[in-house]
């Protein structure tokens, strides 16, 4: 989606008074709500450096009110002094990290593959499974999208303890793909439409077979597609919280479920839930920050013709 | 199975592409061999576990890789025998499989468990019961809360909905820094809800030293707990939940603004209307089609609603919070009651079918008729 630059609204070219007005109230409006979301993320930040006086105290402002410690981060044995040193936090922590990382890559991934593919099939082949046409295939795929997680979450715990699946990173996998899945092809489908048939019919007139030209001249152009898709399907794998705190104990806890955890049994420890809180958010508002314009287009695929 | 009609945008099959005999007798012998051996080891399998037989494995692992290895052969066998049509039935194929076997077995096995009384902490086991879990439901006054408060988050979504499109226009106005505001107000959508309900719901919302409830205090409510009486419980969670998906509905609407013809609302403004004028008869009538979009997404995830409130509040005070996932989540955390849990999610899934083909009926026929 291109920034584009909007002409002037009607207030605009009335007089410099209204002008300067709407201005006001667009930057007013703006700034505030800019508040609104950053606030929080920075309350979780700076909350990870205060001790417990700072926080019942609701110091906010860095150097000013409080005096910054690593606290919270040596809990999790994160901070500079004690990375170097063996910590069963920091080792727990991890490994609850490559749990997520391991998760929300492996289903992302997997959706990808088998949504590209039947994305493409959809868009581009007529099928008939009995008396189901591709319309009733799309939509089966995608009415997946409204089926709630609790539907699933009881029989799956059954099932998973009965194939040995429960508390493994692989049910997990296969659970958060198919919780993605009707994302991933509805998004592959409208990058499909937009790829022109003609392409293909020269590669297959070329001697590629039909798996040759999705591989070699589709992919290709599908990519930034694929990107966005995987991008969403991360975030919304990494955030997940129900399955895995239902399906998981000991092994594949993900990082929310860690989250969730942290109970100690004389109240909260602030600095070390903030500091968790914050390694928990940090790596998806880096790849948001950073490739923005792929969730963008993730999102917004099919809703704007 | 991939019927090959001509369409536009699909091609002739080659018709010298012709299958020899041995190739199609290969491809339903490997079929046949795949599917008999996936019943025999299922067979195996159901004669071990109700101890009719003493071999067996200890899981139902094998049964997945049979499955696997079963839709392995149904692949080759689409290609052996169908050539190129079974190329293209095999772009489907990994996906259909997958989904029926983590859909439609889990939700039939789920009817069937919603119909047994069955609790993990007693001993009895599995008892089949009919249909008491549905009668004990339709008298659980807690599940009808439930499900009363569900109507009251999905209506929670029109006021984000306003928010959202407010939003919207601001970043599709003529203002400097617009990717940075983009970005910024995308922020909260990357965030886990688990974390955010502590950081913001238990930390920031504090009764004592919180800077929202300290921000409260200012403004003159005297006693700003956010989590104490039902209804400021009920509002506090429909704003952290509405806080990280508004940019969600932000972000569809800002991209169908960014589509709008420019010529539309130079004629409208050529013609002397107002700004406010502008925005009624043009600008949201020509969203409309976005909006409806957006807004039924917004519900879909909405029903779903359940992370920040098992974290936040556990359905408290006295369930004034509980969406029907979190009551569900603690009927079989909390209560080990599975049988009973379940029948409430089949119930629950039943409702929200009917409710969502309702609401896409309406949202299509309003559409149509708004234009």
């Amino acid at each position: 989606m291109s920034v584009q630059t909007t002409d002037y609204t009607v207030s605009e070219i009335r007089s410099p008074a209204a002008f300067v007005t709407s201005r006001v109230f667009i930057y007013g409006a703006l700034v505030f709500w800019a508040f609104v979301c950053l606030f929080p993320i920075y309350w979780t930040i700076t909350t990870s450096f205060k001790s417990a006086v700072d926080v019942t105290q609701g110091h906010l402002i860095p150097f000013v009110d409080f005096q910054p410690d690593w606290k919270g981060w040596r809990s999790l044995g994160l901070s500079p002094d004690s990375i170097f040193q063996t910590s069963t936090v920091r080792d727990e922590f991890l490994k609850r990290f490559m749990n997520s990382v391991i998760t929300s890559v492996g289903a992302s991934s997997l959706a990808i593959v088998i949504g590209s593919l039947a994305a493409y099939g959809l868009v581009r082949y007529r099928y008939k499974f009995a008396w189901f046409k591709n319309e009733d295939i799309s939509f089966f795929f995608l009415s997946q999208l409204i089926l709630p997680p609790v539907v699933l979450a009881l029989p799956f715990l059954v099932l998973y303890r009965e194939v040995a699946l429960l508390d493994t990173r692989i049910g997990l996998v296969l659970l958060y793909t198919l919780m993605v899945l009707p994302i991933v092809i509805w998004i592959m489908r409208d990058q499909f439409n937009s790829i022109p048939v003609e392409l293909e019919e020269a590669a297959l007139v070329d001697g590629l077979s039909i798996w040759g030209a999705f591989f070699r001249i589709v992919m290709p152009i599908a990519l930034p597609g694929m990107v966005a898709a995987f991008i969403l399907a991360m975030v919304l794998c990494w955030n997940e919280y129900f399955f895995a705190a239902l399906l998981t104990s000991t092994d594949a806890k993900t990082i929310p479920v860690m989250v969730a955890s942290q109970t100690g049994s004389q109240g909260i420890n602030w600095w070390s839930m903030a500091a968790l809180a914050t390694a928990a958010i940090a790596p998806l508002a880096i790849i948001g920050i950073a490739l923005e314009r792929y969730l963008i287009m993730g999102m917004t695929a099919g809703s704007v013709k | 199975m991939a019927e090959q009609t001509s369409t536009a945008n699909a091609w002739q099959a080659n018709p010298a592409d012709l299958i020899p005999a041995g190739r199609k007798r290969l491809g339903w012998g490997l079929l046949a061999i795949a599917t008999l051996s996936l019943l025999a080891i299922i067979i195996v399998q159901v004669l071990y576990k109700t101890e009719m037989s003493t071999v067996g494995f200890d899981t139902w692992r094998p049964v997945v890789y049979a499955y696997i290895l079963w839709g392995a052969a149904l692949g080759a066998w689409q290609v052996l025998t169908r050539g190129e049509d079974g190329q293209r039935a095999l772009f489907l194929l990994p996906a259909l499989l997958f989904t029926i076997a983590m859909v439609i077995f889990p939700t039939l096995f789920g009817f069937y468990i919603a119909l047994t009384d069955w609790n993990l902490s007693s001993f009895t086991g599995r008892r089949f019961n009919g249909l008491d879990n549905f009668w004990q439901m339709l008298a659980d006054p807690y599940y009808r809360n439930a499900l009363f408060n569900m109507v009251l988050y999905v209506l929670a979504v029109l006021v984000e909905y306003v928010i959202a499109f407010g939003l919207a226009l601001l970043l599709n106005a003529q203002i400097r820094a617009r990717k940075f505001f983009r970005v910024v107000f995308l922020l909260p959508l990357m965030l886990s809800p688990v974390a955010v309900s502590w950081m913001v719901g238990k930390s920031l919302m504090e009764y004592r030293f919180g800077p929202a409830a300290t921000l409260a205090r200012h403004l003159g409510w005297d006693n700003p707990a956010f989590f104490s009486d039902p209804i400021t419980a009920r509002i506090s969670i429909m704003m952290l939940d509405a806080w990280t998906f508004i940019p969600f509905m932000m972000i569809m609407l800002l991209a169908g603004l960014q589509a709008m013809s420019r010529e539309v609302l130079e004629a409208a403004r050529v013609d002397g209307a107002t700004a406010w004028q502008t925005f009624w008869q043009v600008t949201f009538p020509l969203m409309l089609p976005v909006s409806v979009t957006a807004v039924i997404l917004r519900i879909i995830f909405k029903l779903k609603l359940a992370d920040i409130i098992i974290t936040l509040t556990s359905g408290g005070p006295g369930g004034a919070t509980d969406s029907v996932s979190s009551f569900i989540y603690r009927e079989y955390r909390d209560r080990s009651n599975v049988g009973y849990g379940t029948m409430l999610a089949m119930a629950y899934l039943i409702i929200i079918v009917v409710f969502v083909t309702w609401l896409l009926k309406v949202a299509s026929r309003f559409v149509r008729n708004v234009n």
